[in-house]
């Protein structure tokens, strides 16, 4: 038990002092914009097909559930409001979060993994480069800068198939909707969005280069730490969602 | 002859277990020392506590007149421009080519030209023999090649001193041939080096002092004649096995 506890501790605070020596090397030079680049590109090239796919079917299904929920009670013309709004401030913020989990999480940790037990880190470091600097900040600075945008083109995108269902199934005009869409949603609920989506891509790169980092055993370490990350992330952006969510609410309504 | 790398009373522990109890020894300006031992003796451990990749228990260690052992790891990335560290796989980045992988280093620490960064590279290519393999990726190569490449990137900084960790393991005779080869040319331009092996025949060819590693401590510390001539026992052990 008390080594369990001190085991958990140490983790922490390993977490804490990668989040420390990240913000360190972001904010000193040099910084390595080209590689920040390219981890933009590979991360948003990575996520946005499948992105668009889970945003469009979260706004089907969520239209189809709460306009038949909502019919019982003669509630029907409430569906463009509360899909939208259940769509930026919750559910496309957690979805595209757990997909960039599993996707790139799990990539960034398998490929830190493989360098760790390559000695490509070491060489990194024996090369007088810090591994911090070269391979965490683009990461980090890369998914913090994505990941919301990807949250914002999931609700968008949920938008558009919740108006056709709403126009198919229960006869909502369009521009009801859309009209019903832009009177509900405020800016601080695209801030709350963009606010979660940071935090969410500030947990699964931190986790993912610290498991990677951590990656021992070979190859058989390597394909262990991309399934902890997706396991480990998953769980505490479900965890934080909670807390976040009361924040905001207690800051912006 | 100048005395450039001193390591005084090293001690090294992973948990319970004494890696090193007290190593003491001197690197001369263009001299290369073989560090001899069986397997599991510290050798590497022993490299990696030089340059900081591993954090040492006790003792000193002096570069010149610098005592590089109390720095941090930020302060230890110039001194790495210093002592460079060949690996025993080459651990070449997978996602570079072998010109970017060699070019490496020169971006980070040197503002080169493009021209004179090509020059620094296609020299240090076509010294490690791989002059027409710039544009293959690690992958392409082979484990010796792979290994060329590696020395190259360690070389092209021009270090005062090059930590070769097992350079010639795994390698056919031809292939060992090249890398002593390549070891000798980096010491014809004034570098000197720390060769870890157990390969008493390439160690005896490259290096002007050897030195052995034996339950911690260095039991043996001599030039080649003094090793093939000694009696101790260790040494003695040591030739007969390997």
């Amino acid at each position: 038990m008390i080594s369990r506890t001190r085991h958990q501790l140490e983790f922490i605070g390993e977490l804490v002092s990668l989040t420390f020596q990240t913000l360190k090397a972001s904010l000193s030079r040099p910084f390595y914009w080209l590689r920040l680049l390219e981890q933009i590109v590979e991360l948003g090239q990575r996520s946005l097909s499948i992105t668009i796919v889970i945003g469009f079917i979260m706004g089907l299904v969520m239209t189809l559930q709460f306009g038949y929920g909502l019919a019982k009670f003669g509630g029907t013309l409430y569906v463009p409001a509360i899909v939208s709004l259940s769509l930026i401030r919750e559910m496309a913020p957690i979805f595209t979060s757990l997909l960039v989990a599993g996707r790139i999480g799990s990539g960034i940790a398998a490929e830190i993994g493989a360098m760790n037990v390559t000695q490509q880190i070491d060489a990194i470091r024996a090369l007088g480069t810090s591994p911090v600097r070269v391979l965490v900040v683009p990461r980090m600075v890369a998914a913090m800068l994505t990941l919301p945008l990807l949250g914002i083109l999931a609700t968008f995108v949920g938008i558009i198939g919740g108006a056709i269902i709403a126009r198919s199934e229960f006869d909502i005009a369009y521009g009801f909707y859309v009209n019903k869409v832009l009177a509900t949603i405020q800016l601080h609920d695209v801030f709350s969005c963009y606010i979660k989506c940071m935090f969410f891509a500030f947990i699964i790169t931190l986790f993912a280069c610290w498991r990677g980092f951590n990656t021992k055993e070979g190859t058989r370490g390597v394909g262990e730490a991309a399934t902890w990350v997706v396991v480990r992330s998953s769980i505490v952006i479900l965890i934080s969602d909670f807390f976040l969510s009361k924040a905001l609410i207690l800051l912006f309504d | 002859m100048e005395e450039i790398l001193r390591v005084k009373n090293l001690k090294k522990t992973f948990g319970e277990k004494t890696i090193h109890h007290a190593i003491n020894f001197t690197l001369h300006k263009s001299e290369t020392i073989g560090l001899l031992g069986n397997s599991g003796t510290g050798k590497s451990v022993l490299l990696r506590c030089l340059i900081g990749l591993e954090t040492m228990d006790d003792g000193e260690v002096w570069l010149g007149k610098e005592r590089i052992d109390l720095l941090k790891e930020e302060a230890m990335f110039k001194i790495r421009t210093r002592i460079s560290y060949a690996f025993q796989s080459g651990a070449l980045f997978d996602s570079l080519n072998v010109y970017e992988n060699i070019a490496y280093p020169l971006r980070e620490h040197l503002k080169l030209t493009h021209k004179e960064e090509e020059a620094r590279v296609s020299e240090m290519l076509k010294l490690v023999r791989i002059g027409e393999s710039g544009e293959l990726f690690p992958s392409d190569l082979s484990g010796g090649m792979q290994k060329r490449a590696g020395l190259a990137r360690a070389m092209v900084l021009y270090p005062e001193i090059i930590l070769y960790d097992e350079p010639t393991a795994g390698l056919d005779p031809v292939n060992v041939e090249n890398v002593l080869e390549i070891m000798r040319a980096f010491k014809a331009k004034g570098t000197a080096g720390i060769f870890v092996t157990h390969d008493i025949i390439a160690a005896k060819k490259v290096c002007d002092r050897l030195l052995i590693v034996d339950s911690g401590r260095i039991v043996f510390e001599g030039t080649v004649k003094q090793f093939e001539e000694s009696t101790n026992d260790i040494v003695k052990n040591f030739q007969s096995t390997h």
